[in-house]
C-alpha cells in the first residue's frame, strides 16, 4: 500500500522539492507549513512518517515533535527532522523531542529514500 | 525528476525568495527601531536561513556563503551574544542588501565579483569574533550536492570490491522504540547490504506479569558478509547511536565505542567516497549473495510494527491546505479580457432591453440588475487578482534611502504607512521608477546636513514618509519630507533664467511649486549624481499621468515638502467622459480634465489664420477643435454651439478642447488598439459602448502638443496655467 509522508516545512521550495522526491519515489505526501498546521493535518492524516524542519513560524520542529510523541496515536510514528548543517546539539536535542532519525539538507533524494525507508515499516 | 519541475523548483525558489528578502528587510527595519523581541529577530533568522536551504540545493555557493555568515551573526543576535546596536543593525541592513543583490544575481545567473561585497562580508563576520578570541576559520559543513531525481538505486554497485565479513551486537534501549525507531527496520536495512544472519536474543524477555510494554527485552546478533565498508554499517545505525549498544566487528576486529562510532561517522562523511576500509581485508568471498531478509525479523515485525497506517480514506481529506496559489500572469490577464468582454455585453444588453421597453418590473429587468451586479463584482474580484500590495515597492525605497543617507552624509529615517495598500500590479511596477526618483530627490534635494537641521532647531535626524492609502476608489501616496521646504525664490530665479516664465510673472506659491514639473528644470546648485540625472520632475508627472493619475506638492519653507500623487488602481478599466464629436463618440479620460465649460460670445479669439484661444477667468488656453484635428471634418466647429473641455496635460499646461455635446461620464475597459493599428497619434485606446460601436479613447497629451506643433512649430512654450 501507498505510505503516506507528511512533509512540515515553512519553506515552499523545500515542500515542492520533497513532494517531488517523494512522489517519485511513490509515496502518497501530505504538507504542512509549520508546526500548528503540522498537528491540525494530523487530525485527518495519519502519516506513515514524519519529515519536518527544524526553524518555523508559529511552532518549531521540536515544540512538533514534541506535541506529536505526547498525542498516544502518534507515540509511535517515525519523525525525521530536516536539519541544514550535521549540527550535533541540533540532532541531540531533536532525539530528546523525541525524533527517529534526521535528514541533512540539502537533502539528496536517494538519502532522504533511504532514511524514510530505514524508518518506515 | 525532469528539468522541467526542476526549472518549476527553482522558481518557485527565487519567488520564495524574494517574500524571505521581504520578511528579513522588514524585520531588521523593526529592529533598527528597537523592536529586539524574539519573534522578531527569529523571522529574520529564520528568512536568511530559508534562503541558504534553498540556494545550497541548487549549488549556488556564494550565497550559501553569504547566508551563512548573516545568519552566524542573527543567531548571536538571536541567542543574546550579541546586543544589537545602532553600529550592529548598520552592518546587518548592509548584509541585506549584499544577500538580495546575491540572490537577484544569482536567479539571473550573473556573478558577483566578492571583492564588491567582501568588506560587508567582514564586517558581519567581526560581529561573531569575540575579541581576545582566535577567528576560526570556519568551516561549512553544508556541501552543496547534484540534485539526481533519477529513481534511487537502494542496492550497491556490484564491484569486485573485497567481501567482509561483519558480526554486529545491538541491544536496543526502550528510548529507541519510544522515538519511533523499529528494530526489524535496522536488521532489515543491514542486510541489504549482504548476506545476514540474524539472530535474536531473547532471554531477557520477563514473563507476561512483569512485561513492561515500553520496554526492550530483545538483543540481536547479526552476522553479514558484504562489500560494503564499515561506514555502510555504521550508517545504518546512525539514527539510533546513543538509544542502544551497538558493536561492529569487521574480519575480525573489533571496535565498540558508541562515542568513536559518531566520531567515526562524521569522519566518514568526508571521506565516504574513498570507501576503503582501514581494517585489513583478510578473506575474499567471490559468491553472489543475493539479498534476502532473514526469517526471525518477519516473527517480531507483527508485534511491533509501527502504527498501522488507516488513513486510506483520510488521504482524501488531507488536502494541502495553502494559502496561496501560483497562477501565470497570462491567465490572469486572459481572464481579466474575457471579464472586458462580458462587462461590454452586459452592457449592450442592457441597452437593447431599454430599447424594448420592457416595464421596469418585469422579470427581464430585474434580471437584467441582478446580471449587471453580478458582472460588477466578478470584474472587481478579477481586478483584485491583479492587486499587489505596495509593500515591496515601498522596501526596495528603504534601501535606497540607506545607500543616499550613507553618500550624502546626512542622516535620515524613512517612516513607511500602508504598506498594505493593494494596486494593480502594473501600477505597482510602473510607480518604481518615478517614486525612486522622488525619494531620492526627498534625501538629496528636501533633507539638510545634520549641522543645517540643528542650526535650524530641528534634530539632526531628517524624516522622510512614504503613505499609501486608499481614497474615493483610487490609491493616494505620499512623500513628504521634514526638510528645508521648496525655495521658492531660488525656483523662480531659476525659471526666469530658463526662459519658463517671464521675469513680471505673477506666481502664487502653488504656482512657483508647480515649476519644478517643468521639463528641463533642475534646482540643484550644483548637479549632483544622486538625483540630478538628467531626469526631472517633468519626467516623473509624465509617469504619474501615464498612469492616469495626478501629481502635486505642497511645501512649508523650513517645514518640508509634500509630494501627492493620486492613482487609479487598475490600468484594465477608466473613467472617462463620453462626448460626441461629428457623429463619432470619443471618451476623455477624466483624470486630464479640469472643468467643462460652455465658450460665450467674445471668449474666443482668433490668432493668426488656424488658431484660437479662449478666455478663461483673465488667462488664455490654446482652443484645439478635436473634429479637424482628428480629422472627422474639415471646418472648425462654431464654439458657440459647441462645449469646451478644459484640460491639463502632463507639463501642466491647460488646453481647451472643442467638442459637440457630452454625453455622459462612464467607466470604460480599455481595448489596446497597438496589436492591430501601432501607436495612432492622439489615441491612446479604444473601448466598446453599449450599444455595440466602438469608441476611441483620447490621448489627450498627444492631441493638445500635435496641435501646438502645428500652431507653433513645434517649439512648445508651457503656459503657467489658469
Amino acid at each position: 500500500m501507498m505510505q503516506t509522508i507528511l512533509t512540515v516545512d515553512d519553506s515552499r521550495t523545500m515542500r515542492d522539492m520533497l513532494k517531488m522526491a517523494l512522489a517519485e519515489a511513490g509515496f502518497n505526501v501530505v504538507q504542512a507549513v509549520d508546526g500548528v498546521h503540522g498537528l491540525e493535518v494530523l487530525q485527518t492524516s495519519m502519516p506513515d512518517v514524519i519529515v519536518t524542519d527544524i526553524n518555523m513560524p508559529k511552532m518549531d520542529g521540536f515544540g512538533l515533535i514534541e506535541a506529536v510523541r505526547k498525542d498516544s496515536r502518534y507515540r509511535r510514528v517515525p519523525i525525521l527532522v530536516l536539519t541544514t548543517e550535521s549540527d550535533a546539539a541540533k540532532k541531540a536535542r531533536a532525539k530528546e523531542a523525541g525524533a527517529t532519525g534526521w535528514i541533512v539538507k540539502p537533502f539528496e533524494p536517494t538519502k532522504l529514500i533511504a532514511a524514510i525507508r530505514r524508518v518506515a515499516a | 525528476m525532469t528539468v522541467d519541475t526542476m526549472a518549476a523548483i527553482r522558481q518557485t525558489f527565487f519567488q520564495e525568495c524574494e517574500e524571505q528578502l521581504s520578511e528579513m528587510e522588514l524585520g531588521l527595519l523593526s529592529m533598527d527601531e528597537g523592536n529586539t523581541d524574539s519573534e522578531t529577530v527569529n523571522a529574520v533568522f529564520r528568512a536568511v536561513h530559508s534562503i541558504k536551504g534553498g540556494a545550497g540545493a541548487f549549488k549556488l555557493t556564494a550565497l550559501v556563503q553569504f547566508a551563512h555568515t548573516f545568519e552566524t551573526a542573527l543567531d548571536y543576535v538571536r541567542s543574546g551574544k550579541l546586543h544589537p546596536s545602532a553600529d550592529v543593525m548598520k552592518a546587518m541592513l548592509r548584509a541585506a542588501d549584499v544577500l538580495a543583490d546575491l540572490v537577484a544575481a544569482s536567479r539571473d545567473g550573473k556573478e558577483i565579483d566578492e571583492s564588491s561585497y567582501a568588506g560587508v562580508a567582514a564586517d558581519v563576520k567581526a560581529l561573531t569574533t569575540v575579541e581576545g578570541e582566535e577567528e576560526v576559520e570556519e568551516v561549512i559543513e553544508f556541501q552543496p550536492t547534484v540534485i539526481d531525481f533519477g529513481l534511487p538505486d537502494m542496492a550497491p554497485e556490484p564491484t569486485a570490491a573485497p567481501v567482509h565479513e561483519y558480526r554486529v551486537g545491538f541491544t536496543p534501549r526502550p528510548e529507541l522504540y519510544l522515538n519511533g525507531n523499529e528494530t526489524v527496520l535496522i536488521v532489515r536495512e543491514l542486510s541489504r547490504l549482504g548476506n545476514a544472519e540474524v539472530s535474536c536474543d531473547a532471554s531477557a524477555v520477563p514473563g507476561l506479569d512483569t512485561i513492561d510494554p515500553n520496554g526492550a527485552y530483545l538483543s540481536w546478533n547479526i552476522k553479514l558478509s558484504s562489500e560494503a565498508p564499515i561506514e555502510a554499517v555504521r550508517e545504518v545505525f546512525e539514527f539510533v547511536d546513543g538509544e542502544a549498544e551497538i558493536s561492529i566487528e569487521a574480519d575480525g576486529q573489533s571496535e565498540v565505542s558508541d562515542a568513536a562510532i559518531a566520531a567515526l561517522l562524521a569522519q566518514a562523511l568526508g571521506n565516504a567516497s574513498a570507501g576503503e576500509p582501514e581494517t585489513a581485508v583478510t578473506e575474499t568471498n567471490s559468491e553472489d549473495h543475493p539479498q534476502s531478509a532473514p526469517a526471525p525479523t518477519e516473527v517480531i515485525a507483527s508485534e511491533t510494527a509501527a502504527v498501522s497506517p488507516q488513513a486510506t480514506e483520510a488521504k482524501a481529506v488531507a488536502v494541502q491546505t495553502q494559502t496561496t496559489i501560483r497562477v501565470e500572469f497570462d491567465r490572469v490577464d486572459r481572464l481579466i479580457n474575457l471579464v472586458g468582454e462580458l462587462v461590454i455585453n452586459q452592457a449592450m444588453l442592457s441597452q437593447r432591453v431599454i430599447e424594448a421597453n420592457f416595464a421596469g418590473s418585469s422579470s427581464v429587468i430585474i434580471g437584467l440588475e441582478e446580471l449587471e451586479q453580478l458582472t460588477r463584482e466578478i470584474q472587481e474580484s478579477v481586478m483584485a487578482i491583479r492587486a499587489q500590495p505596495v509593500k515591496p515597492l515601498f522596501q526596495r525605497m528603504s534601501r535606497i534611502v540607506r545607500e543616499l543617507a550613507d553618500t550624502t552624509g546626512k542622516q535620515v529615517r524613512l517612516k513607511t504607512d500602508g504598506e498594505a495598500t493593494e494596486v494593480d500590479k502594473t501600477v505597482v511596477e510602473r510607480l518604481a521608477e518615478p517614486l525612486t526618483h522622488m525619494i531620492r530627490n526627498a534625501v538629496d534635494h528636501g533633507i539638510e546636513s545634520p549641522e543645517e537641521r540643528i542650526a535650524a532647531g530641528k534634530s539632526p535626524e531628517g524624516n522622510v514618509r512614504l503613505s499609501a492609502a486608499h481614497r474615493s476608489g483610487r490609491i493616494v501616496i505620499e512623500i513628504s519630507d521634514d526638510g528645508a521646504g521648496i525655495n521658492r525664490p531660488k525656483v523662480r530665479a531659476s525659471a526666469i533664467k530658463k526662459g519658463l516664465i517671464s521675469p513680471d510673472a505673477q506666481l502664487s506659491d502653488s504656482d512657483i511649486d508647480n515649476l519644478l514639473f517643468l521639463p528641463g528644470f533642475s534646482t540643484a546648485a550644483t548637479i549632483s549624481n544622486i538625483s540630478g540625472r538628467g531626469v526631472g520632475m517633468d519626467v516623473v508627472k509624465r509617469s504619474i499621468l501615464a498612469l492616469g493619475g495626478r501629481i502635486s506638492i505642497s511645501s512649508r519653507p523650513g517645514q518640508g515638502s509634500t509630494f501627492s500623487m493620486s492613482l487609479p488602481l487598475t490600468l484594465a478599466v477608466l473613467d472617462g467622459m463620453a462626448v460626441s464629436v461629428a457623429g463619432q463618440t470619443l471618451v476623455v479620460p477624466l483624470t486630464a480634465i479640469v472643468e467643462t465649460l460652455k465658450p460665450k460670445k467674445g471668449e474666443i479669439h482668433g490668432i493668426g489664420a488656424d488658431s484660437r484661444v479662449m478666455a478663461i477667468r483673465n488667462t488664455f488656453v490654446p482652443l484645439i477643435d478635436v473634429g479637424t484635428q482628428m480629422g472627422f471634418r474639415d471646418t472648425p466647429a462654431d464654439p458657440e454651439r459647441s462645449v469646451a473641455i478644459l484640460v491639463e496635460t502632463g507639463g501642466g499646461a491647460r488646453n481647451a478642447l472643442l467638442v459637440d455635446s457630452i454625453q455622459d461620464q462612464r467607466q470604460v475597459v480599455i481595448k489596446s488598439l497597438e496589436a492591430n493599428y501601432g501607436t495612432v497619434a492622439g489615441i491612446a485606446a479604444a473601448t466598446i459602448l453599449g450599444d455595440g460601436r466602438v469608441a476611441l479613447i483620447l490621448d489627450v497629451d498627444a492631441l493638445v502638443s500635435g496641435s501646438l506643433e502645428e500652431q507653433i512649430g513645434g517649439d512648445v512654450h508651457y503656459g503657467t496655467g489658469g
